[in-house]
């Protein structure tokens, strides 16, 4: 493959452009949904191409195809330029890239059990189990199920002499049971709402046992019904570790995406309060807050060798002990603030598209708070919320406000009553200054997030977000029902 | 991009290959589709381009049904034994999954002719019922549904599609000039190209449709504060970037130093993009397949007035302001249908599957199949009134006030079952008294129910042609609306 990516570059080259990258990736998938006992989609896809990008003129350009012909691979290359060279006519500055060593690499994602191996036979046994299960629950009303598995083979290689090849599985699975009566819809998903992703094998499934938690939540869904409402008001709320993870990723990761915080993407995805002179200045939550981005997290659905432009994957703080430090940023991006290298986390959903900021995975660190028992027994009063319903934030990330599937009422220190249509709300910062409890390691999960949209055109990416449950004192809850 | 004759080819050739493995005692059937777009984007941002994209591709999609079983396959390889090979890997995939006595026979086209005669006869009886009442209106709709192959052919310009990137670069290159002038910064996105899609299966169906599209949205900061605009049209020369960028470039001004506002129930005047990010959350509730799952926030309610006597909705490809493939991903022509009038709610869209289950007629509005979803009205046409967004805020007298929102942002779902929306204003928020604009406001949140709001217009503009903050692709026809009770929960920073 890399004599293609050759035959780009020089191509690129011989046309004008003063830097080229081209990614050739081949990539195959299936997807399993069930809904009931009867297999709602089957689809297997397989699909293999090439996105050239060039600086020509000082502007950026970006082209592909999906022949992969010497001749169209040449046209593509011309196209490439042909539109960096247009990008040249309306630029102030001409792009610059923070410097990058050449690499020359071959990655591939940790995964135990190769899940285009199993058999189709095996992959329906879980979800129809699981879906059994949950119908045999008196007041469910539909029980549904996917699986999903994606093999990326993707080569990279620059006009600065790197040559990387990386091969990734993302593997997925979810259940979810609906009750439905007259007056009420309700739902309830495992393991987590879209359902959990990470970078592993077949393996992942097995561990998460859908059928195993089939019925709890076939009966919580059923209980939701006639369950009493979230009540309103300042409440000591712990917010459990799947929901957390989107909290994160909508109040710290996008605020976090350098090419928001200079206004590039405030025609579509918005802006950011996180803008550049606030860094080493904002207190952006209490002391122990701590949220890395971690490309290198093992198994996590936002980890790679490297990023889309072939700079090595990182680890990098983003708020330590509270206070705002880093961006998630890119080669043409990191010089604007006075970084003299990019943070590795340019992405692209496909061949298809140019690379643009993404997370990678978002993470809060641990604290030292115990397991999740400990931390409601702590609580004395107050709720303990699960598992993303809704989610909203402003196009500066300030004001936010979600939903959960589930609520449970925390009284004397223990788990109670379940509740109906969570909601909580808040201003970011606000929110994060009061978190003053995060439970121990052991209670942590990396949640893959598969639906990222960023973009224009719209670009969906996979990114995760390590969160365990942690306790925000007096916050506003059940304003949506008001 | 693929033409007609090129996907025939394919589709014929791939069907051929399938129906080899055909046997009497197990005999199969294929569809194919074929799919592809090279819609161009061109984004700028701080007065300067930023990103320039020009990707190219064209998928083909194989369905085949064996013995009561299932399954599709995709693939990006066109040539003749990529075509093969996903023949083959689809017979195998078939071989392995369970029976399903739901799956149906693929279409064909004298059960279309069947349903297109039935739909007519429907269509005629439904006129002769309403006689006199809304004489006009049926008559046009069944004219519209007679050609509404025409009308879709109608969405092609090839001068759209062959713009290059130095053609969007000028059009981008006016709005930064306009914007440098005015001391503002500008970031937006120009797109243009074309896109089609194509479906044959083994009963001898076919059809093809292409179509080009320009787009442009601009955002405009000035001194801190934004405006948003967009236009998307299937010809090039509808979109009027410089325009456009006038516009955006006054209401930013207009925008400009915002104050805080109290949360509470106000008078609100929702533009037409506005309102299509906050209706676009219902249309999946006229899906038959919502019904059959319960999931629908209108269970049991066709036939019953849900909405307010100002309310009647369409789903009508034929419209001269909608764009998209006038056929569904079974290959059924889409019919035009009503529903909701007056308030009440008339009709689902129905795929072949769902009515079957709900012994009724397709109504061509099938997603691809199989699929989860089942069915989706995908051309919205929301009847208008003649009040200007002007006209509504010279309603606003006296002690009252009204909040005149340009978009909506981060529209989500928190209850199903009352269609309860939350969101946030975006890109010009202001306070109208005594019939005029007053000050700009922050940015608010909002907590709304469909099931209300649709009863509470007072006012309607004229429909047009708009499209949203999330989907540029997909416009529908809709118009300015005035709302009571609109309620404001909480505000932003900014």
């Amino acid at each position: 493959m890399f004599d293609l990516l050759e035959l780009a570059l020089e191509a690129a080259k011989q046309f004008g452009a003063t830097y080229c990258d081209a990614r050739l990736i081949e990539q195959e998938s299936e997807l399993i949904q069930t809904k009931n006992l009867a297999v709602a989609l089957f689809n297997r896809a397989d699909n293999i191409g090439m996105g050239i990008r060039v600086i020509a003129d000082g502007g950026w350009g970006f082209a592909s195809t999906q022949k992969l012909s010497k001749k169209a691979i040449i046209e593509c290359a011309r196209r490439a330029v042909e539109v960096a060279k247009a990008s040249g006519t309306v630029m102030k500055n001409p792009v610059l890239l923070a410097a990058e060593p050449a690499w020359n690499a071959t990655w591939i994602s940790p995964h135990l059990i190769d899940p285009f191996t199993v058999s189709i036979d095996d992959k329906l046994e879980v979800l129809m189990a699981a879906a059994k299960t949950m119908l045999s629950v008196k007041g469910v009303t539909l029980a549904q199920g996917m699986l999903q598995f994606i093999r990326d083979d993707k080569f990279f290689a620059n006009s600065e002499g790197s040559r990387v090849r990386q091969t990734s599985i993302r593997t997925g699975c979810m259940i979810e049971a609906n009750a439905s009566n007259n007056e009420d819809r309700q739902r309830r998903s495992y393991p987590c709402a879209f359902g959990q992703y990470e970078l592993a094998g077949y393996e992942m499934v097995q561990k998460w046992d859908l059928p195993g938690h089939a019925e709890e939540i076939a009966n919580e869904a059923v209980a939701l019904l006639t369950a009493p409402l979230c009540p309103q008001g300042q409440v000591d709320t712990i917010i459990g570790s799947s929901q957390l993870g989107l909290q994160i990723h909508e109040s710290m990761g996008h605020p976090s995406e350098l090419d928001r915080a200079l206004g590039q993407e405030i025609n579509f995805a918005g802006a950011s309060f996180l803008t550049p002179d606030q860094r080493g200045q904002l207190r952006y939550g209490s002391e122990i807050v701590n949220l890395v981005a971690d490309a290198t997290a093992p198994g996590a659905l936002g980890s790679f060798g490297f990023d889309d432009e072939g700079v090595a994957a990182q680890c990098t703080y983003l708020v330590r002990s509270g206070m705002f430090e880093g961006y998630l940023s890119s080669r043409d991006t990191a010089h604007l603030i006075g970084l003299e290298r990019s943070g590795g986390a340019m992405r692209a959903e496909s061949w298809n598209f140019a690379p643009i900021i993404r997370m990678t995975n978002i993470s809060l660190l641990p604290g030292n708070s115990g397991t999740l028992d400990d931390l409601i027994s702590d609580t004395g009063t107050g709720l303990y919320m699960e598992t993303n319903k809704s989610w909203s934030i402003d196009s500066m990330r300030y004001n936010f406000q979600f939903s959960t599937e589930i609520a449970w009422e925390i009284k004397n220190g223990k788990r109670g009553r379940i509740l109906k249509n969570p909601s909580y709300s808040g201003i970011t910062p606000v929110f994060w200054n009061t978190c003053d409890a995060i439970c121990q390691s052991s209670e942590a999960t990396n949640w893959g997030t598969p639906n990222c949209g960023k973009g224009q055109p719209m670009q969906t990416m996979w990114t995760g977000h390590g969160a365990s449950p942690a306790r925000f004192r007096k916050l506003t809850v059940g304003i949506a029902q008001s | 991009m693929l033409n007609e004759s090129q996907c025939r080819k394919i589709i014929d050739a791939a069907i051929a290959h399938a129906l080899s493995f055909s046997t009497k005692k197990k005999p199969i059937e294929a569809e194919v589709s074929i799919s592809g777009s090279n819609l161009a984007t061109s984004r700028f941002a701080n007065n300067e381009m930023t990103q320039n994209q020009a990707p190219d591709y064209n998928v083909v999609a194989v369905r085949l049904i064996r013995d009561g079983r299932q399954a599709r396959l995709e693939t990006l390889d066109l040539s003749e034994r990529g075509i093969e090979r996903l023949v083959e890997s689809a017979f195998e995939a078939v071989r392995l999954l369970e029976a399903d006595k739901d799956i149906l026979p693929l279409a064909s086209i004298k059960e279309l002719e069947t349903n297109q005669k039935d739909k007519k006869k429907e269509n005629q009886q439904e006129k002769a019922k309403n006689l006199g009442k809304e004489k006009n209106k049926e008559k046009e709709k069944n004219k519209a549904g007679d050609k509404s192959s025409d009308v879709a052919k109608q969405r092609f310009d090839s001068a759209t599609a062959e713009l290059t990137a130095l053609d969007r670069a000028k059009e981008v290159g006016k709005i930064i000039k306009q914007a440098e002038e005015q001391n503002v910064s500008s970031a937006g996105v120009y797109c243009s190209g074309e896109y089609y899609t194509s479906i044959g299966n083994s009963n001898g169906l076919f059809n093809f449709h292409r179509e080009s599209a320009a787009a442009c949205s601009i955002t405009i900061t000035a001194d801190g504060a934004t405006s948003w605009v967009l236009e998307h049209a299937p010809k090039a020369k509808e979109v009027k970037a410089e325009v456009l960028a006038e516009r955006a470039i006054s209401k930013a001004k207009q925008a400009r130093k915002p104050e805080d506002l109290p949360p509470g129930k106000y008078l609100a005047i929702l533009e037409p993009a506005a309102v299509i990010d906050l209706l676009t959350y219902l249309w999946w509730d006229f899906s038959a397949t919502s019904h059959i799952d319960k999931l629908s926030c209108l269970l049991d309610k066709v036939g019953e007035k849900v909405f307010g006597d100002n309310i009647t909705v369409t789903d009508d490809v034929t419209n001269i302001h909608q764009c998209g493939s006038p056929f569904d991903g079974e290959g059924v022509q889409r019919q035009v249908v009503t529903l909701v009038e007056n308030g009440v709610i008339k009709n689902l869209v129905h795929s072949r599957l769902s009515a079957k289950k709900m012994q009724t007629k397709t109504t061509g509005h099938s997603m691809a199949q199989p699929s989860a979803m089942g069915e989706m009205p995908l051309n919205i046409v929301i009847e208008g009134g003649i009040s200007s967004i002007e006209d509504m805020m010279k309603q606003v007298q006296g002690d009252q006030e009204a909040v005149l929102l340009t978009r909506v942002w981060y529209v989500r779902e928190v209850d199903p079952a009352t269609k309860l929306l939350t969101g946030m204003t975006r890109d010009g928020t202001f306070l109208v008294k005594n019939g005029a604009i007053v000050k700009p406001v922050k940015n608010l949140r909002f907590n709304v129910s469909l099931l209300e709001l649709l009863n509470n217009v007072i006012a309607l503009g004229p429909s047009v042609r708009a499209a949203g903050a999330e989907g540029i692709e997909v416009p529908a026809v809709v118009p300015a609306m005035m709302v009571k009770d609109f309620n404001f929960t909480e505000g932003t920073r900014f």
